[in-house]
């Protein structure tokens, strides 16, 4: 497939990411809405390493090896930070007995 | 069209619907089950481009790690339909859809111009994404990010530990 798709497609992804994001108010479905977005930048990482593999692989053999090492620390990263967000959430759970986030506005007034 | 086609396009259907289903649907529960969905049919674009070890850490940490710690915490928290917090205001759910919407199109918009658009990807071929060839790269010219990330490791238990431990001199 030439590498067009794959860009509309992790974008089409991020960009549902983006809406869900800025339109839901519970917190754990944001947070879902956040790993959405680091899942679509893995997939557009992939798709660019098997072109650059395509085209220079006989020149640079590690190329696209690099690249998918990139996208498994990316996702060690994710797993460190899903357990810490989540354990906030619950925090936050525990004390205002909500996960709507238009109730952590208490530091404006 | 050939199978490879179909199957791209059979999963980058599954992997925008279940992403679209996580938005819109109403239930905390229902929306992590789409999520599911659709990191399966994203795992399945990673095996369509041959990157086999990827496609199986993806299935593990996400669908099987991540997805299940995301599902016991709404069970935890008792959520439902019926404690789901209010829609916001009509305005601001247009105004979010409308700017994602906007970043869609204008990165698409962006990308008629670009010379190397229509260069292919390397689909079903190219050992490169092997689990022989990355844990040879892992462990010779990444074995200190490796190490690094296990550090990354205990100091996010530890913290989540820290956090969602009640502390006795607020309460008591």
């Amino acid at each position: 497939m030439p590498i067009n798709y794959y860009i509309v497609l992790s974008v089409a992804l991020f960009s549902i990411g983006i809406i869900g994001v800025l339109t839901r108010r519970n917190a754990i479905i944001i947070f879902m809405c956040v790993e959405l977005m680091l899942n679509a930048a893995n997939l557009l990482l992939v798709a660019f390493s098997k072109m650059h593999n395509l085209a220079l692989g006989l020149n640079f053999p590690t190329l696209a090896s690099d690249a998918q090492i990139f996208v498994f620390f990316i996702m060690v990263v994710a797993a460190a930070e899903v357990s810490v967000g989540l354990a906030i959430i619950v925090m936050i759970y525990r004390n205002i007995h909500s996960v709507d986030v238009n109730f952590l506005n208490r530091l404006k007034n | 069209m050939s199978v490879t086609q179909i199957l791209f396009w059979f999963l980058s259907f599954l992997a925008i619907g279940g992403a679209v289903m996580v938005v819109a649907s109403r239930s905390p529960v229902n929306s992590i089950l789409f999520l599911i969905i659709t990191f399966f049919a994203i795992s399945g674009h990673y095996i369509l481009l041959n990157a086999q070890f990827l496609a199986i850490v993806n299935i593990i940490v996400y669908a099987g790690a991540i997805m299940v710690l995301f599902l016991f915490v709404v069970m935890l928290m008792n959520l439902n339909a019926e404690t789901e917090p209010p829609h916001k205001s009509k305005y601001l759910m247009y105004a979010g859809v409308i700017t994602g919407s906007s970043l869609l199109l204008l990165v698409v918009a962006a990308l008629r111009k670009s010379e190397s658009i229509q260069q292919m990807t390397q689909l079903k071929d190219g050992d490169v994404g092997l689990l022989k060839n990355l844990g040879r790269a892992l462990f010779t010219d990444y074995v200190f990010p490796f190490e690094i990330s296990s550090v990354l490791f205990l100091s996010a238990m530890i913290g989540a530990v820290v956090i969602s431990k009640r502390d006795k001199e607020v309460h008591s």
